[in-house]
């Protein structure tokens, strides 16, 4: 997308202004990199983790609260508390904690953003199902002869994953900005790799000398959340008329 | 009777401290169908949903074809859900609406059929669409798109596609409208296979009159009486039935006892209190003792009071809990 | 009788609702009258629109809704009138009995403080006076205790009872009109039936004009003077309650009045029925909405849709009525 490499050093323009005569659009940083192309790659590297995140506490989260909301009683009580006891713990150490063991990674990052996600989404789901499980579809169902398991797969989760879209698309901005946070604490991607989190990072350092090399990955950044939300919005309209 | 296909002894539901079902004993034969009549409050649909296992009684036993439901294992039960179909009061709630209505028609036999593929499947389902008047070409759409009194037959469709033994219904026509209604009972009528029998729940007397053999009446939790159809209508015993056939509206001609048509005369009624709202005096304390029906009774007598009055056979095949079930009393009339 | 002023008066009442996909008509251009203390009965099924004339006489109706014709209270316009003026008629002189009481009344006010609210804004009545009024009036719609019910919840009555204090309610301010929309149908068979006669009563002893809105013929038999059935929207028959039931002149009226079982009948094999179904709102036609379940319907009633004519005591919108 951009005539330049992201990786490739302009020792001619070594932290220079955006403009159009130097070929790199956006300015380069103080490697002399091109800006534009580092926050291309970058986004798509935050992107890429918010919907790995988002799906792996999509499909944790789901399962968990349709099992947990539809079965009820003594296993319901014990699947929320855990939640609970998981919600208290504190988000960064536990981040720490894995980045201690298992050393930097991606995997690890998409896995630990991921495990905490699931959380809410699994409440959600769980408040879905126990209002559907009163409707009259689902005791048909038990009396056509349908298992448990069956009845949580083909009659539960997709009349509870509407709202469940919807709140996964507006998760990802949430784990992207997540993301960024690690990564500006110097936990997560790391040097020549890029996401907009280190890319703020490294341009809140050079902000009084080279204000661009900040302003261009933030400002990614909030146009991607901003359409995020959009999305999210578009969506929930889109499935809700369908219902209706 | 001979072939006794559904068995209910002594069954009872909790709800909590309030007791919903109090003790329900009745059988059922094969080929037979057998009215439960009653109000709100009278359990009958908590009765229907015990009898399926989709909540579970405090006590009690029912047995279908020998088996009982409430204690055997879950694959069991699963194993004999398929002789034993329900169809909903509310039509639309009924079908899951991400389901097109050819899946929803077609999931007992993916259950209970694995080995159709999906073609004969296919073909079934088709087949039962028409049977219940519909074109086998709606089953790609979705249950939105179909008026009551269709969505109704897509339940029937549903519960009759495995050809079950018992089949329940649960106020099947209170929310269609009154043109519409004698359609889906006359298909009820129709689809009646010789053998299967029918468990037909609801308050709307006239319409069970010209469906049923027996006739259940329940009041607050239990059976107050039980007999043949006509023999209920034409002299009733227990005065909860006589209140209830007295106090149906009817757009009646020139024979209607009342002239033009309508209601008993309101003084008829007058010694018919009200029952209380649930958790206030009325229910709880006045199943305490004796006969739940007494303080709305116009005959009721001290006796009523202290002792509960057990079912007993008034006339062959007639039976009625009442301790004045013997005596002829006055038309319902002002304290008699 | 030609000159009193008739206590509501419809003329031509248009109701449509716009909706994504185009307006949907719910009522289809119809004109009645209802004579000071008089009965009506409205009756029709789903769809028949019987429910929206009087959303529309009250100002209910939803916010996409389209109104036009005129509707006239005591001789005054209703239609297109202000919030206070209408506010100064609805609850007071004209005022409305829903199906569901549970959710007509506030839950978490006590009864005591709904029934006073009426009195206090409509009458200025102080609050303490307010009240020993409305225990007077749960007194009159037979209440039992009525004091004790005054500061009770509505969650805390029964169906029926609920019932009654919508009842007490609306007459609380002596009203010229009371319209009861389906005051019946959520009850049981027995309470219903004690409704109905207290309805009967509170006609008699205040000298009330009722409009009954229900789908079911039968309550209605008891109680109106003259009854209307509706049908996608039109009125289809305007007659005397006796000679609706003895010699009703639309197909529609006859095959509804068939379709009734009644539990004295001996047993029959079937159930008489109507075939098909009612139309969807929305789908008004040219042509004669009962066309395509009547029995009796030929070309003209598929091409031309049917006014409503007749005498004084007995109108139809049928092109071939069954005196004919």
């Amino acid at each position: 997308m951009s005539p330049n490499n992201s990786q490739t050093l302009d020792w001619l323009h070594i932290a220079a202004r955006p403009g159009m005569q130097s070929a790199h659009w956006f300015g380069t940083d103080r490697l002399g990199r091109d800006l534009f192309a580092r926050t291309l790659a970058g986004t798509r590297v935050s992107i890429a983790i918010g919907l790995a995140a988002s799906v792996i506490s999509l499909l944790v989260g789901v399962s968990y609260g349709a099992i947990a909301g539809y079965i009820g009683g003594r296993t319901d009580h014990l699947m929320m508390r855990l939640i609970e006891i998981l919600s208290g713990l504190p988000l960064i150490f536990f981040v720490i904690f894995l980045t201690v063991i298992f050393g930097r990674s991606e995997y690890l990052l998409f896995f630990a953003i991921g495990a905490v996600g699931w959380l809410t989404m699994a409440r959600i789901v769980r408040g879905q199902t126990l209002s559907i499980r009163q409707w009259e579809f689902i005791e048909a169902a038990i009396a056509s002869g349908a298992g448990t398991g069956r009845i949580i797969l083909r009659h539960v989760v997709p009349n509870v994953i509407g709202p469940v879209i919807v709140y996964a698309t507006l998760t990802v901005p949430q784990i992207i900005l997540f993301e960024s946070f690690l990564s500006f604490l110097g936990l997560g991607i790391q040097e020549p790799g890029a996401s907009l989190g280190t890319l703020i990072a490294e341009g809140a350092g050079e902000m009084e000398a080279a204000p661009w090399i900040l302003l261009v990955p933030g400002s990614f950044l909030a146009v991607l959340l901003l359409c995020l939300n959009i999305l999210g919005d578009g969506l929930r309209d889109a499935l809700d008329v369908k219902d209706g | 009777m001979n072939n006794i296909l559904l068995r209910v002894r002594d069954l009872r539901v909790d709800f909590g401290a309030h007791a919903v079902l109090r003790g329900v004993n009745f059988e059922l034969s094969a080929g037979e169908t057998l009215s439960l009549v009653g109000e709100s409050g009278s359990g009958k649909s908590t009765l229907a949903r015990a009898i399926l296992r989709l909540l579970r009684p405090a006590q009690g036993s029912v047995e279908f074809l020998g088996l009982d439901l409430l204690k055997c294992p879950p694959a069991a039960l699963r194993a004999q859900r398929r002789g034993l179909q329900i169809v909903f009061q509310d039509p639309l709630a009924s079908l899951d609406p991400r389901m097109t209505v050819g899946e929803t028609i077609g999931e007992p036999l993916k259950i209970f059929e694995p080995g159709l593929n999906a073609d004969a499947r296919r073909r079934k389902v088709g087949d039962m669409l028409q049977r219940v008047g519909l074109s086998s070409e709606m089953s790609g759409r979705y249950p939105h798109e179909f008026s009551g009194g269709q969505c109704q037959r897509i339940g029937i469709a549903r519960a009759m596609i495995l050809s079950p033994r018992l089949l329940i219904c649960d106020e099947i026509v209170s929310s269609l409208d009154v043109s519409i209604q004698g359609q889906i009972v006359n298909l009820l009528l129709d689809l009646r296979d010789a053998g299967m029998a029918v468990l037909f729940i609801s308050h709307n007397l006239a319409v069970v009159r010209h469906l049923s053999h027996r006739v259940l009446v329940m009041y607050l939790g239990k059976l107050v009486e039980i007999a043949p159809c006509d023999a209920l209508f034409e002299s009733p015993v227990h005065p909860y039935t006589r209140a209830l056939l007295a106090a149906v509206p009817h757009a009646g001609g020139a024979a209607a006892p009342q002239g033009r048509g309508g209601l008993a005369a309101p003084a008829q009624l007058a010694a018919i209190g009200e029952l209380g709202a649930p958790g206030e005096l009325a229910v709880p304390d006045m199943i305490a003792s004796g006969c739940a029906f007494r303080n709305r009774c116009p005959y009721a007598l001290p006796v009523c009071e202290a002792d509960e009055p057990p079912l007993l056979e008034v006339a062959p095949g007639h039976w009625a809990a009442c301790h004045r079930s013997h005596e002829t009393l006055n038309p319902l009339s002002l304290r008699a | 009788m030609a000159d009193m002023v008739p206590t509501l008066s419809v003329d031509g009442l248009r109701v449509s609702f716009s909706h994504r996909n185009g307006n949907i008509e719910a009522v289809a251009g119809v004109s009645l009258q209802i004579a000071p203390a008089e009965c009506v009965g409205l009756v029709g099924e789903s769809g028949s629109g019987k429910t929206q004339i009087f959303m529309a006489a009250m100002g209910l109706l939803a916010g996409n809704a389209q109104v036009s014709g005129s509707v006239r209270f005591e001789g005054e316009e209703l239609l297109a009138v202000d919030a206070l003026a209408l506010n100064r008629v609805r609850g007071s002189k004209l005022t409305m009995i829903f199906q569901d009481p549970m959710t007509s009344l506030t839950p978490h006010l006590r009864i005591g403080t709904q029934l006073a609210e009426v009195l206090v804004t409509h009458r200025g009545m102080p609050w303490h006076e307010a009240r020993t009024c409305a225990g007077r009036m749960l007194e009159r719609v037979h209440v039992p205790e009525p004091k004790r019910r005054l500061n009770q919840y509505p969650h805390e009555l029964s169906g029926g009872m609920r019932q009654r204090v919508m009842i007490a309610m609306s007459l609380l301010c002596e009203p010229s009109l009371v319209i009861a929309d389906e005051p019946t149908t959520a009850l049981d068979v027995t309470i219903q039936a004690q409704i109905i006669g207290l309805l009967r009563a509170v006609r008699g002893e205040f000298g009330v004009a009722l409009v009954l809105i229900s789908h079911d013929l039968a309550v209605v038999a008891g109680l109106a003077d003259r009854i209307l059935v509706m049908y996608a929207g039109s009125v289809v028959e305007n007659a005397t309650a006796e000679e609706l039931f003895r010699h009703p002149r639309h197909p529609y009226t006859a095959e509804l009045l068939k379709c009734m079982p009644d539990i004295n009948d001996a047993r029959l094999a079937r159930l008489p029925t109507m075939a098909g179904q009612p139309p969807r709102p929305g789908e008004m036609l040219e042509a004669c909405p009962f066309a395509p379940r009547c029995p009796r319907a030929a070309d003209r009633c598929r091409a031309e849709r049917p006014q409503l004519e007749g005498s004084s005591t007995s109108q139809v919108a049928c092109h071939f009525p069954l005196d004919s």
